[in-house]
């Protein structure tokens, strides 16, 4: 089976054209680099992304500090994830890529900051 | 008057690369005047990835994106950043008058540079029809409220228009937990990173109805439905082919367009249609010595190309100047 995708790994957005046996990927064209080609086959066989949003603060300099994950999360957690990230708050003085909640959903990654927030 | 070497108005991006640019060139006296109590403009409400790609070889958030040029700034101490400052005068010899808190002061640039961005082009500019409810929001104001000021500014959202800002607004929404009910784009394609459309809408199976335009708010207090029809290729509306979405919110993301009141105070003729200063030459103006870079010399798709051509004009700033 063929199957046309659009590569999310860089703003280009390269139209890549995979062959698929079994739910496994045989061949990638199109990719104009070695990004292309690993993003491909984990879209196939494993979908994931990096899942940014922003946590609520308590008395710091901020209202709100910006998160993401270390490490892509399998797309159909995104949503449950989120659910974490929502209920965390950041009460104390943290530098850009301090862990706010580790492990995830026990998806072995954590979110961490990405701007740092001082007291007020 | 006090007289500076170099004056940069706008402190996100283009402004910082242009003031790193400009002191690795030789220039001895920056001062970089920014409106905001921060560094980094727009970055700092951009929280997704896919910034840094092209200049950093790694892909950032934004404001990771930003916070590489804040540190590197600090560590120059001929960059002198004055926050909370609003220029609200240009003249054509370069002076320029400013607001502090609690003062208002005056002084000559011998060379300025411009990095005063763009802003988002609004429901009135995009003709719709209909009432003035509260819940109509330009994209980039709702992703300010989301992920500076902690607000959600609604549940159901229409978002007009398939712009970069619209598209990471229909994911962030859904993130969120509001019901994104369509994105309305009035070409056949997105106006925004192909990208954007596959990790933002297809992602999360928001309805993309291509070719299509919203020809009416409804709402008295608050926004409570908006009517969607169908055109052809030459933007004319197909007969019959009305409905209806109900939300409560309608996000406008149908362009951008630079902010260059300043210097059309100074007598800088603008482009009519893109409001960009009207030049041959990529940074320069109609007056010696005063450049314009970033989004408000035009509008630039990624932040990494801003950077670049920021950096060239610190260079010509450099070069003018010594």
């Amino acid at each position: 089976m063929k199957k046309r995708l659009t590569c999310v790994e860089c703003p280009k957005g390269c139209v890549l054209s995979v062959d698929i046996e079994n739910c496994m990927v045989v061949d990638i064209i199109g990719s104009e680099c070695p990004k292309g080609k690993k993003y491909a086959a984990d879209e196939i066989e494993n979908p994931v992304r990096i899942l940014t949003s922003a946590v609520l603060t308590e008395g710091l300099s901020l209202k709100m500090v910006p998160v993401r994950t270390d490490k892509p999360v399998p797309k159909n957690s995104i949503l449950k994830a989120m659910e974490e990230v929502k209920k965390a708050r950041i009460s104390k003085a943290v530098p850009a890529g301090e862990i706010i909640i580790k492990n995830l959903l026990n998806l072995d990654v954590n979110l961490i900051s990405t701007r740092e927030v001082k007291r007020v | 008057m006090v007289e500076r070497d170099l004056v940069i108005v706008g402190g996100g991006p283009a402004g910082m690369a242009a003031a790193i640019s400009a002191h690795e060139n030789g220039v001895k006296d920056i001062l970089l005047l920014e409106r905001d109590q921060y560094l980094g403009g727009i970055l700092n409400q951009c929280v997704h990835t896919g910034f840094g790609v092209e200049y950093f070889k790694e892909v950032l958030t934004g404001p990771e994106y930003a916070e590489r040029f804040i540190k590197k700034i600090k560590e120059i101490p001929e960059i002198e950043v004055s926050l909370k400052t609003f220029v609200v005068n240009l003249a054509t010899d370069k002076s320029l008058t400013y607001l502090l808190p609690g003062k208002m002061e005056t002084l000559r640039a011998k060379t300025l540079i411009m990095a005063t961005g763009c802003r988002e082009k609004t429901r009135e500019m995009a003709h719709i029809a209909g009432t003035r409810p509260a819940g109509i929001f330009s994209a980039g104001l709702a992703q300010k409220l989301i992920n500076v000021e902690g607000l959600l500014p609604g549940n159901k959202v229409v978002i007009v228009g398939s712009g970069d800002i619209g598209l990471i607004m229909a994911r962030r929404f859904t993130l969120e937990g509001a019901k994104v009910k369509g994105v309305i784009e009035i070409e056949n394609v997105s106006s925004g990173l192909v990208r954007n459309v596959v990790q933002c809408v297809e992602d999360f199976n928001i309805p993309f109805y291509l070719r299509h335009k919203i020809t009416r708010i409804y709402g008295r207090d608050r926004v409570e439905k908006v009517d969607v029809v169908q055109v052809d290729e030459k933007g004319t509306e197909i007969t019959d082919s009305k409905f209806e979405i109900e939300c409560d919110t309608v996000l406008i993301s149908v362009g951008l367009i630079p902010e260059n009141e300043l210097i059309e105070m100074a007598g800088i003729v603008l482009d009519e249609k893109t409001n960009s200063p009207v030049t041959d030459e990529v940074n320069k103006t109609s007056i010696p010595g005063l450049f314009v870079c970033g989004n408000s010399f035009k509008v630039y798709d990624i932040v990494d190309t801003v950077t670049r051509d920021s950096l060239e004009a610190g260079r010509l700033a450099a070069e003018y100047l010594l």
